[in-house]
C-alpha cells in the first residue's frame, strides 16, 4: 500500500520551478499531486507523477538532483472531522507525520492525503485496522 | 625498492649535498651579482658581494625577490643571459596585470628535462609508461615541462593538453594511459564526467596520477584515489623557479614531496616578519635557484604556505621533504581576524560523508562586518526529501567549520554542477569585500 513520490532539490531562485514543470511537461509526465516544502535558500519540491521513472530520467538529465521516496495514500471522509480521525489513530500509536499534502482527484466521496510517516509500515498496519482505505500506486498514478 | 633516474644525486649524503649547494649557491650570486642590475644594486645597498657567501647559512644574509620585483623587470630585466643564450620564454598567468616571465638557456631546459624524468620516476613512472599529460601546453610551464620530462624518461607522451574531456576520456580508454597528469581539481572532473558518460576508470590502465599546480588536501586525495581507481601523488613546480618538477612525492613514501636540493635551497620563513623559521615549522617557501642561468632568484618568495623536514625518506632520498601545500600566502582570507585558507574549508567537507569536494567560498563584508558563505552542492548521496535533514546537514557543517577553524559561516546548498568547474586551476573564492 505504500506509494512511490519523488522529491526534487531546488534552489531558492526565479525560474527554476517553471524550469522542472516544462522539464515534466516535455518529457509528458503529468503531475497528480504536488508539495512544495521550502526555506530561504532552497526548497524540496515533492510530486506524485504518473510516470516515474520517465520523471526522473528527465530530470537528472538536466541536473537535477531526485529522489524516490515511499508515502502513503489514504482515503478520507470528506467531513468535518474526517483528517482528525486519522491522526488520532497515528497519534495513539506514536506516529510521526513527517509532512502531508492533499491529493488533486477525489476517491468517489472521499478526499486523498498523502503522508510521509517517520514509519510507514507501522502507519499502514494503524491505519488499515480502523478500517481506512489506503490507495494502492497503480489506482493513483492512474486517477 | 625505490628505482632512482639519478642515484648518485638522489641518494646523495647530506653533508656532499650541502657542499655542492655551497659551490652552485657561490656561482649564482657571482652570475646575479655580474648579469642582474636589479640585484647588483641590492647587494652593494647591503655591502654584500659574492665573496660575502662563505657558507650556507650566509644565504640569509641576501635580500628576497618578491613577485612585485619580476613584474617591475617585466619582460626581460632579470634575465641574467644575453637573448643569443635564451631558447625558450614563459610567462606565468598574470591574475593582476602582466605576467611574469621567464627565460631558459640550453642548459636550463636541459636540466629541467633531467629533474622532470627524476621527479615522474620519483612518482613510479618508467619507460614503458604511457603518460597522458592534460597540463595546458602554451605558456604555461605545465604541459612542456611535463612532456619534456617524460621525453627524457623514455616514457611514452601523448600531449593531451587541458580541455575537451570527452575526448580526453577516450584516448586515455584507447591509448591505455597509464599515468595521468592535471590539476587535481580536473581529474575529479574527468571522474564526473566519465561517470554521467557511464565509463568506469576501474576499465581504465590508470596506475598513478601526478597531480599539481594548486593546493589539495589528503581528503581530496582519497576522493581521487577511489573515482579514479590510481595512486594520487603531489608535485610541485612554478614557473618563476622553472615549472613542473621542483618537488615531487615520492611512490613509496607518500607523505611530502622531495624538493630537488642539488639545483633549488628551500627556506621557510615567517611570511609576515621574514624571519627563517626552523624545520618542522609551518611557514611560507622561499626558493633559490642554484642551476639557473637564464633567470636565476634569490630566495624567491613563492606565497606558497608548507613547511621542511630533512628525515631521511623510506624511498632512500635524501632532499628534503616538503609538506603538501596547505594555501598560499595571498590566498588566505583573513575573517574578522581569523586567518582561513580555502584548502582547510576543503578538508572540513571532504571529511563529511557524501559531501562533494565542489564548493565556493563568498566572502563579503556587510555593515562592517565580514561574513563567509560556503556553497556546497547537493547530490543523491546528501540530498533527503525533509527539509530538517538538510538544514542539519548544513548547520553540522557550519559548526565543524566553526570548531575547528573559529569561523562563522552561512551554508548555502546549492543544486549540482551549479558551481563552476574549471579544466586548469580551481577558483574557489569570491571576495566581494570592498577594502
Amino acid at each position: 500500500m505504500k506509494v512511490e513520490q519523488i522529491s526534487i532539490f531546488i534552489e531558492n531562485k526565479s525560474g527554476r520551478l517553471a524550469e522542472v514543470t516544462t522539464i515534466l511537461g516535455f518529457a509528458g509526465v503529468n503531475i497528480r499531486a504536488l508539495s512544495l516544502a521550502d526555506t530561504s535558500d532552497f526548497g524540496i519540491l515533492r510530486l506524485i507523477v504518473n510516470d516515474r521513472e520517465k520523471a526522473i530520467t528527465a530530470l537528472k538529465g538536466k541536473g537535477f538532483t531526485v529522489s524516490k521516496t515511499e508515502v502513503v495514500a489514504v482515503e478520507v471522509p470528506d467531513q468535518p472531522g474526517g483528517l482528525a480521525s486519522i491522526l488520532h489513530v497515528l497519534d495513539k500509536d506514536a506516529i510521526n507525520v513527517e509532512y502531508m499534502y492533499a491529493f488533486v482527484e477525489r476517491c468517489g466521496s472521499n478526499a486523498v492525503i498523502i503522508f510521509r510517516f517517520d514509519e510507514t509500515d507501522k502507519a499502514i498496519a494503524a491505519l488499515a485496522a480502523k478500517g481506512f482505505n489506503m490507495l494502492s500506486g497503480e489506482h493513483l498514478y492512474g486517477m | 625498492m625505490a628505482s632512482y633516474f639519478n642515484e648518485e644525486i638522489e641518494t646523495l649524503p647530506r653533508v656532499a649535498l650541502e657542499a655542492l649547494q655551497l659551490k652552485r649557491l657561490k656561482a649564482t650570486v657571482k652570475r646575479v651579482y655580474d648579469n642582474v642590475p636589479f640585484y647588483k644594486t641590492y647587494l652593494d645597498a647591503l655591502q654584500l658581494s659574492p665573496e660575502s657567501i662563505k657558507s650556507l647559512a650566509d644565504l640569509h644574509r641576501l635580500p628576497f625577490t618578491t613577485k612585485q620585483d619580476m613584474r617591475d623587470s617585466y619582460p626581460y630585466a632579470l634575465f641574467a643571459a644575453p637573448m643569443e643564450e635564451i631558447v625558450r620564454i614563459h610567462a606565468s598567468s598574470g591574475t593582476t596585470g602582466k605576467p611574469t616571465v621567464v627565460g631558459y638557456t640550453r642548459t636550463d631546459i636541459d636540466n629541467w628535462a633531467d629533474l622532470m624524468a627524476r621527479t615522474l620516476m620519483t612518482a613510479g613512472a618508467h619507460k614503458g609508461d604511457i603518460i597522458h599529460n592534460a597540463y595546458g601546453y602554451g605558456l604555461f610551464t605545465g604541459g612542456l615541462g611535463v612532456h619534456n620530462g617524460a621525453e627524457r624518461l623514455g616514457a611514452s607522451v601523448i600531449p593531451i593538453s587541458g580541455g575537451n574531456t570527452a575526448r580526453q576520456l577516450m584516448i586515455m580508454q584507447d591509448f591505455g594511459s597509464t599515468i595521468l597528469t592535471c590539476t587535481p581539481s580536473y581529474s575529479l572532473f574527468m571522474a564526473e564526467e566519465a561517470m554521467s558518460a557511464g565509463i568506469d576508470f576501474r576499465n581504465m590502465k590508470l596506475r598513478v596520477g601526478i597531480f599539481g599546480a594548486e593546493p589539495w588536501s589528503e581528503a581530496m586525495r582519497g576522493e581521487i584515489e577511489e573515482k579514479l581507481n590510481l595512486t594520487a601523488l603531489d608535485i610541485y613546480g612554478l614557473s618563476e623557479i622553472m615549472g613542473p618538477g621542483v618537488a615531487q612525492e615520492c611512490f613509496e613514501g607518500k607523505n611530502g614531496l622531495h624538493i630537488w636540493e642539488d639545483h633549488f635551497i628551500p627556506e621557510i620563513i615567517d611570511p609576515s616578519s621574514g624571519q627563517v623559521l626552523p624545520e618542522g615549522e609551518k611557514g611560507e617557501l622561499v626558493i633559490t635557484t642554484i642551476t639557473k642561468q637564464g633567470i636565476p632568484l634569490i630566495r624567491y618568495r613563492t606565497r606558497d604556505i608548507t613547511c621542511l623536514t630533512y628525515e631521511t625518506c623510506v624511498c632512500g632520498r635524501t632532499h628534503a621533504r616538503i609538506a603538501r601545500l596547505s594555501g598560499r600566502s595571498d590566498d588566505m582570507l583573513i575573517i574578522r581576524g581569523v586567518n582561513v585558507f580555502p584548502s582547510q574549508i576543503e578538508s572540513i567537507l571532504v571529511g563529511i560523508e557524501g559531501v562533494e569536494p565542489h564548493y565556493m567560498l563568498i566572502v563579503d563584508r556587510k555593515e562592517n562586518l565580514d561574513t563567509l558563505e560556503v556553497q556546497v552542492e547537493v547530490d543523491e548521496r546528501i540530498f533527503s526529501d525533509e527539509i530538517k535533514v538538510l538544514q542539519g546537514l548544513a548547520r553540522r557543517i557550519e559548526k565543524e567549520i566553526k570548531d575547528m577553524l573559529g569561523v562563522t559561516c552561512n551554508v548555502k546548498l546549492v543544486e549540482p554542477k551549479t558551481i563552476q568547474r574549471s579544466e586548469g586551476k580551481a577558483k574557489r573564492v569570491i571576495d566581494n569585500r570592498k577594502l
